[in-house]
Order: C-alpha cells, then structure tokens, then sequence
C-alpha cells in the first residue's frame, strides 16, 4: 500500500502506473477472449476497412478487426513479458545468491558463464534459442528469460556480497542460523528493492524483445496475434492502410513507455541511499 | 598494463564457451544443411551423392571430431566453409562486416552529437521547462523501438513526400560514398534515436551529480565563467558513465542490427547471422557467433581503458 501511494506520488510514477494499468487490462480483456470480435474471424466482405463505427481500429487483409486483434496480441505479448522476467528473476536470483554465497570456484564458474551469455548480442542469443526449439510462445518465455537471466544475476551478486560482509550476517550466524535462512531472510528480503526496480525495466525490454522476435516470424505463430506480427504484416499495406501500422505500433510504444517511467519511478523511490537504513 | 594482461587472459576461456555454446545450439536445431541449402532438390540426391556432400563439408563425422576440427582451424585462420555460400567463412563475414561498423558508427555519431548536448543542456537547466522537454523526449526515444521508428520514417516519406529510402543493391563507401550515405543515413537515424535517448538520459544525470560537486562549487566560487565550469572542470568527469554506455550499446551494434537491416534490406551481419541460423549453416553461425562475440569482448576492454584515460585516480584491477 506504501509503495503504491508512493509511485502515485511520484511525477512519473502515476503516469507510468496508469498507462501499465490500462494496457494491463486490455491484454486481461484480450487474453479473457473478451474482444469486440473474434480476432482471428475473417469478415471478408469488410477487408482492409478504415476506422469506423464497427471496427474502431478498421480492418486487415483478411478481414479481421484490428481492435480486437491489438487487444489479443497485447494479452499475448504481456504474457510472454510476465513469464519471461520471471523466469529470467528467478534464475538470475538462485544464481546470483549461490555465487555470492559460496563464493571461490562456484562464484567463477557462474559468473564465466554468465560472461559467455552476456558476449551475444540479446537478440542473436533469443534467435538461435528460438530456432533450435521451434517457433512458439513458451518458446519466447524460455529465450528471453534466458538472455536475461545474466543482467538479474549481476544486479542480484554484487548486492548480496557486500551484505554477506556485514555485521547482522555474522550475527545471524554466531547465533547459529543456517545458510539456507539467512540467504533467504537476510540477504534475499535485503535485495528486493534493486530486483524490483530491474524487474519492472526489464518487462519493458522483455515487451520489445518478444515483439522483435514476432516482427521477424520466430515469436507467436499466425493465425494468433501478436503486436510484433501485426507490425510486420502492415509493411506491404502501409500507404493504403496506415492504420495497420500506427495502432500496434503506438502500443508497443506507449506500454513500454509506461514500464520505463514506472522502472524510473520506483528507482527514485527504493533507491537505497533515499531509503532509511536496510532492516 | 598487469590488468590488461588478466582480461586479456580471460578472453580465451569466455571464446571457448562461446564457441561450445553456439557449436552445440545449432546442431540441436531440427533439419540437417544440406536440405537446407538444396531445399526440395535435396530428394533428388542419391544416398551416395548425399555422403559426399557431407563429407565435403565435414558435417558426417562424430560431433567432437567437427568440434576438433572447427577449433584446430580457427587457430590456423581457417573458418570453415559456408554451406549457403560456397565459400570460406571469414571471407563472407569480413564481406559484410564495413556495413555494419559504418553503421554502427554512424549510429553512435548521431546519438553522441544528438545526446550530449542534450543532457548536458537539461542539466544546466534543470527543472525549468526545457529540462522537462528533454526529459520527456528522451523518454519516449528510449520507449520507441527501432522498428516501430523504421516503419514511421518509411510512412511517412512515402506518404509525406513520396520518396522512398534508397534501397537498391548496396553501395560500398569506398565505390560509391554519396550512395552509401543516401543507403545508410535513415537506418543510422533509426538505430540512433534510442541510444541518443540513452545518452541524453545519462549524460544529464551524471551531469547533476557532478555539479554539486565541492569542486565544481569551488571553481564556481573562484569566478570561472559558467562556460568554463562546466566544459573544462565538470564534463571530463561526467563522460564517464556516457563512455561506459556508448560503448556497451556500440558493442551490441557491432554484432548486427537484425531488424533495422530487415526493415531496410541492407546485407549486414545481422541478417547474415539470422539467413544462416535459419538455413543451419553450421560453419558461418558459428563463425559469425564467435566473431561477434570477439568484437565485443575488445570493445569492453577499450571502454575499461578509456576510463584510465578520462580519470587518471582509476587504477584498473584494484577492488
């Protein structure tokens, strides 16, 4: 409650939380099936419509609503996005912690490999993982969590050494706490604030990358819709239907721009030298 | 000159687990080169003319002979052959390499040119109206991705003015340098507008942080001239973070720009490497990864050592 009075407080903050929001309820209402149209029926007679009444966003080649497909792929790319950064969280975390924790060889070991992942360029890296296990949602899910598990790892290791060095630590285990408790209670519940705030930037570069992935045909397969897909579908159409172009493109944009100002936002408001000393 | 020698020593061990790494994802991706590469010609192969394809290429033989094999001739300066191509690997990625580099460079250019101006102006004038204005479009610059800003700038200059980008077979800087600018400005703009957002972005904050600093105050306080203060004693200090991204973004853009080359069908690295996943040329993904991967390793260590030579109290290495 704290921290949402606080992200309301803060200048960006609310319009990041309110654009975040609203996109959060189209993709709810998109992934629900509850759309003006089927997105994937075919109104044929109605191809290539512009903007009206019926169809608030116009029409594709096919004939389908552009609206309710937007809100279908929104759903779909949300989903990817969420999945993706949790996944990538999770592994980053477990892995950060168990570096910082042991430390010596098993520290050396995790963050090489982390280096060989973080010499691909993030792209390359989800493109050959894509390939490899075929095209597909939970595919992206898989690639992308993967290509940012090293960042999580990074933000979560140097954090959780220079914990491992203080005082309540050494405390924790004079009075015989074991390793397991005091990763999880001391050093873990002390670094939710920097994963928050990485959490929340990299939903927004999980959003672009799942896009790029649909863009160039390896994300989610038609006839499903997918933000990435409706962009690069509208190319050969863009003169005689920009509509194609603008609608999907303006929400990769601004949903992504709502992530970056609340990313930014909760950065100013967890940051740790604005924040009374950790617990 | 010790620390340079330590990261130098860390390349191999980073390059070798590059290099198992794309070795073993690209033979797990399902179909086998050379159906890729003959497509449905492949039926027409016998058994035997299948076999020596495969032998020519080296792909028959157990995984960790071609492993071997790969590693053996990396180390004589020999990449292997590309399946698609017909010829040798590194001669195809050093075809389309200029393209990329100019890119990248031209991109990093604009964004510098663009960014640094920018922050440092918000900063000076922070909190007035023009900060707030520069903030604002840095944050959508950093919000827009590249496609999304490639297919707009295609729209509107198609439906604006009824031009299109100069697309066309792609013109060396060497041969043609008009050409090639006229080819490459609109995809540098494209790959430029994010990583100037990024610039301006960081280069405004570091800006803040040290002009409140007791330096800065105290040449301030001696009557040096705004101009001065903030050129001469403030902006050395402040091109550290700028370096550190600029360079970690041009690093990236060194391995190809998959989707911007797609958007405007240059022959760059990137869609080479996606050409080649998808048509599982083993040798020139593998080449290209690793290659990549290289440029990106040194650009790293040239960013550390650029550290050294903004601020000389760094001492590389040390804790």
């Amino acid at each position: 409650m704290r921290i949402l009075r606080a992200i309301f407080g803060h200048g960006s903050g609310r319009i990041g939380g309110v654009i975040v929001g609203i996109y959060l309820m189209i993709a709810i209402l998109g992934l629900l099936g509850l759309t003006p149209h089927n997105p994937i029926t075919q109104f044929r007679v109605d191809r290539l419509h512009a903007p009206n009444g019926t169809y608030w966003m116009g029409t594709d080649l096919f004939g389908r609503d552009v609206a309710s497909r937007l809100m279908a792929g929104t759903g779909q790319s949300f989903t990817v996005a969420f999945f993706s950064v949790a996944f990538a969280t999770l592994a980053g975390a477990v892995l950060g912690l168990a570096a910082a924790w042991l430390g010596r060889r098993w520290d050396g070991v995790v963050m090489r490999i982390m280096d060989v992942l973080l010499a691909f360029p993030a792209i390359l890296l989800a493109l050959l993982i894509v390939t490899v296990a075929g095209p597909g949602t939970w595919t992206s899910v898989v690639a992308i969590g993967i290509v940012y598990t090293p960042i999580f790892t990074r933000v979560v290791r140097g954090p959780a050494l220079s914990l491992k060095a203080r005082e309540f630590v050494d405390a924790a285990r004079t009075f015989g706490s074991s390793s397991t408790y005091i990763v999880t209670r001391h050093l873990l519940l002390n670094l939710v604030a920097p994963l928050t705030v990485q959490v929340t930037l990299a939903l927004a570069w999980a959003l672009l990358t799942e896009a790029g992935l649909s863009f160039l045909g390896l994300g989610t397969q038609p006839p499903a819709a997918s933000l990435g897909l409706m962009l690069s579908d509208s190319r050969n159409l863009m003169e005689t239907a920009p509509w194609l172009m603008i609608f999907p493109g303006l929400t990769i944009m601004i949903s992504i721009l709502g992530f970056n100002l609340l990313g930014d936002a909760l950065r100013d408001i967890l940051d740790p030298r604005m924040r009374r000393a950790p617990a | 000159m010790n620390y340079l020698m330590r990261r130098l020593a860390t390349f191999p061990l980073v390059l070798l687990g590059v290099s198992i790494l794309v070795f073993v994802a690209i033979r797990m991706v399902p179909g086998d080169s050379i159906t890729a590469m003959l497509g449905t010609e492949a039926g027409l192969l016998t058994p035997a003319q299948r076999d020596s394809l495969a032998a020519y290429f080296g792909i028959n033989q157990p995984w960790f002979v071609q492993y071997w094999r790969w590693i053996g001739g990396i180390l004589h300066g020999n990449f292997g052959i590309s399946v698609t191509y017909g010829r040798p690997v590194l001669d195809v990625i050093l075809e389309r390499f200029p393209l990329t580099l100019e890119l990248a460079l031209l991109s990093m250019v604009i964004a510098l040119a663009v960014g640094m101006p920018a922050g440092i102006h918000a900063a000076t004038h922070s909190d007035k109206p023009s900060d707030l204005g520069v903030r604002v479009v840095a944050m959508i610059g950093q919000s827009t991705p590249s496609f999304v800003l490639g297919l707009l700038i295609i729209y509107t200059l198609s439906a604006g003015f009824g031009v299109l980008p100069a697309m066309g077979e792609f013109a060396p800087l060497w041969q043609d340098p008009l050409r090639n600018l006229s080819q490459l400005i609109l995809p540098a703009i494209t790959l430029g507008f994010a990583f100037a957002a990024s610039v301006t972005r960081i280069s405004r904050s570091a800006m803040l942080d040290v002009l409140s600093d007791d330096y800065v105050r105290t040449a301030r306080s001696k009557g040096a001239s705004a101009r001065s203060v903030i050129w001469r004693h403030a902006l050395p200090n402040a091109l550290i973070p700028v370096v550190t991204l600029s360079g970690i973004e041009f690093g990236y853009l060194l391995g190809g720009a998959v989707i911007v080359e797609q958007i405007y069908a240059l022959p760059g690295l990137g869609r080479m490497v996606l050409d080649a996943i998808l048509q599982r040329d083993y040798a020139l993904v593998q080449g290209a990864v690793l290659f990549i991967a290289f440029n990106f390793m040194i650009v790293n260590l040239l960013v550390d050592l650029a550290y050294v030579a903004l601020d000389p109290r760094i001492r590389l290495g040390e804790q």
